[in-house]
């Protein structure tokens, strides 16, 4: 087991490395405009002198190279345009906790509805709660989230007879935004869910348990349940982990002062010290969190032998 | 086993001498119940056989050696299959009407141009914001354009990034597939490639292209072509590596199937599925991530009316009811095509899978 965490932990540390390359590499695309506060006021000589102080000219593995350095005392440089000469890593502090915390329970709300979803839908496949379910999956998945999320605010605010955006005062004014991000994550862990749910309940232990006059319930809950489950707590860390990076498309629309909301707000005044460090921040976290899935999931499957699996790699 | 029966009533009935000689031998070779229908001759009946009906079979070792293939076809199974469905097939009759319509649009008689500023010929005024009517059928928009001619330019401008990017990740994603699983030197590159790209959120690392490129229909189409392929190719590397080492496959290539039989007949249905199925739903993931970049600034320019441009300056004005159409018209209309385009694939896939056929 820790052998294979070394190994997992390893083969993460070179996709970061990697990663943390070429994104850097495709940022020096960006446009120049981005590294200066008022761009349209500086002449050309100005321009070339504050690239030269920021080490811009400098070759890119040079640039790489210090880039690393700072790194690796946990700097991730200073916003140009966002918050001029402010330090990310502080901005990013004081953003942070909002995403963690709609995020989170966003998560608390649809893991249980959606599993409870799922398992309803497979238990009478093609009855009505599977018919219901199945449509309002498509919809989910079908339908931008972009679109919904815009329709939900405006009629449920109405509904509600709340204010458009949200305000950390006013608690009722957090309902439209978790219902938002719960939705569509409740009808992706219903989905995968009953399909796990369907499988499992169609193999030949289950069909000897109900053989041998095992209640339907205990069937599901000690046997069906507790196998399916499995491929789906594999998800679990990594959407734990993202809410620190919020929903972009929800957190700018109710003006919620979170991490999502700031992405687009530095792609707006194209800072890119800002652009680039959040990127690297997006993946990690995404990177932690396929780690974690994995090491979570040999923990509550006690069959998975990960080291088998690192070789069978 | 009918077939073979009446086959054998018919050989018994020439047997009994009920049919002419000529008939009964005709009957024997035809039906291929020749083996048995000889010894159910008396020795005068088979005496009465004419010797000159008989000509020497060619040898011929090629033909001798070749193995029969029943007359099962793929597409016409699955086209089967899906025309059973009946979501399915209403699906694609509205995904094809839809698009046919978007093309005809433009030549119909009485159509307006999309960025056409109508003005009022009494009072030369911009005619702002006005509701659906007989002249504007979807009404107009804030500076006085027809909705109706909008919305279909920009269900063309969404239609159009949607399928060229599935085509595009089609093609890219089977010919990396194929090498993928085929050059096994490759195999670490390709890993890796595949670990860097599912690392990063796709949202982070299309804003990432939008924000470097300039904003405009190419952008959007590149950015998204950049990312989605590898899913693909990493689906038709692992069947390629299952596929070819399994047994029909090695069966079928001992009875002689060559390359291209392999891969019309063995290799490609058991990817069609996944392929069609990964086509179908980047359209609505392509139309729908448009949606997003032009929300967060990075979409298509606004001369270039399409879904996202249009819901966006529809969310504008979202807040005041009487001009609530504006945002509803192209929200519905987007609406249909991606479920539509949605239920086609999964139904696809479902249809295209050998399995399900019978």
């Amino acid at each position: 087991m820790l052998v294979y965490i070394g190994k997992r932990l390893l083969r993460s540390l070179i996709s970061l490395f990697i990663i943390i390359v070429v994104v850097f590499c495709l940022l020096r695309m960006m446009p120049i405009e981005g590294y200066f506060p008022s761009f349209d006021k500086m002449t050309p000589l100005q321009v070339e002198n504050g690239l030269r102080k920021m080490g811009l000219l400098d070759p890119v593995p040079v640039q790489l190279f210090n880039f690393f350095k700072q790194l690796l005392r946990g700097d991730l440089g200073t916003s140009m345009r966002y918050r001029q000469n402010y330090s990310i890593t502080k901005i990013i502090a004081n953003k942070a906790p909002f995403s963690i915390r709609f995020g989170m329970i966003a998560v608390g709300i649809s893991i249980p509805l959606g599993l409870g979803l799922g398992v309803l839908m497979a238990r009478k496949k093609g009855g009505l709660w599977d018919k219901f379910g199945t449509v309002y999956i498509v919809i989910m998945q079908a339908v931008p989230a972009a679109l919904y999320y815009l329709f939900l605010q405006l009629y449920g605010t109405q509904a509600l007879n709340i204010s458009l955006l949200y305000n950390p005062d006013k608690l009722e004014t957090m309902i439209l935004p978790l219902i938002s991000l719960a939705l569509p994550s409740v009808a992706y862990y219903a989905m995968w869910m009953r399909r796990y749910a369907v499988d499992e309940s169609n193999k030949d232990y289950i069909k000897l348990a109900r053989a041998k006059g095992v209640p339907g319930a205990v069937i599901w809950f000690r046997h069906v349940f507790r196998n399916a489950v499995v491929p789906i707590v594999q998800l679990i860390p990594n959407s734990l982990l993202l809410t620190l990076a919020g929903s972009i498309y929800v957190e700018s629309l109710y003006s919620i002062p979170g991490m999502g909301g700031l992405m687009v707000d530095v792609i707006k005044r194209q800072d890119n010290t800002m652009v680039q460090a959040l990127v690297i921040v997006f993946a990690v976290l995404t990177i932690v969190g396929l780690l974690l899935g994995d090491i979570f999931m040999a923990l509550v499957d006690p069959r998975i032998s990960l080291t088998r699996k690192a070789e069978a790699r | 086993m009918s077939k073979y029966s009446h086959a054998q009533k018919k050989v018994e009935a020439a047997a009994d001498g009920a049919l002419s000689a000529l008939e009964r031998y005709k009957i024997i070779i035809t039906t291929g119940a020749g083996a048995i229908a000889p010894d159910d001759l008396s020795a005068e009946q088979a005496a009465a056989v004419p010797v000159e009906l008989f000509s020497p079979a060619v040898h011929d070792a090629a033909e001798a050696e070749r193995t029969a293939s029943n007359d099962y076809s793929y597409w016409r199974s699955t086209l089967r299959m899906f025309m059973k469905n009946p979501v399915a097939v209403i699906s694609m009759a509205t995904v094809l009407l839809i698009v046919l319509f978007t093309l005809v649009q433009p030549i119909l008689p009485g159509q307006m141009d999309a960025n056409k500023i109508n003005n009022n010929p009494e009072t030369g005024l911009q005619i702002i914001n006005r509701r659906p009517d007989g002249v504007f059928w979807f009404g107009t928009n804030s500076i006085g354009q027809d909705l109706w001619a909008r919305i279909w330019s920009g269900t063309r401008t969404s239609l159009f990034i949607g399928l060229t990017v599935a085509v595009l990740q089609a093609l890219i994603g089977i010919t990396m597939g194929m090498l993928w699983g085929y050059v096994r030197k490759l195999d670490f590159l390709f890993t890796e490639i595949y670990n860097v790209l599912n690392n990063i959120p796709t949202t982070i690392l299309l804003i990432l292209a939008s924000y470097i490129m300039r904003p405009s229909v190419r952008t959007i189409i590149i950015a998204m072509s950049l990312t989605s392929w590898i899913v693909l190719a990493r689906f038709i590397r692992n069947l390629v590596m299952i596929i070819r080492d399994q047994d029909f496959n090695l069966a079928s290539r001992c009875l002689g199937s060559g390359l291209r039989k392999v891969i019309l007949r063995n290799l490609l249905p058991q990817m069609v599925s996944v392929i069609m199925l990964r086509m179908a739903l980047s359209i609505p993931d392509a139309i729908g991530m448009e949606v997003f970049l032009t929300y967060i600034g990075l979409g298509v320019p606004v001369e270039t009316p399409s879904l996202g441009n249009l819901i966006n300056s529809g969310r504008i004005l979202m807040m005041s009811p009487s001009l609530r159409y504006q945002l509803i018209f192209p929200a519905v209309v987007l609406s249909i095509i991606t479920i539509c385009f949605y239920l086609i694939g999964n139904a696809f896939a479902d249809a295209a899978d050998p399995k399900n056929h019978q």
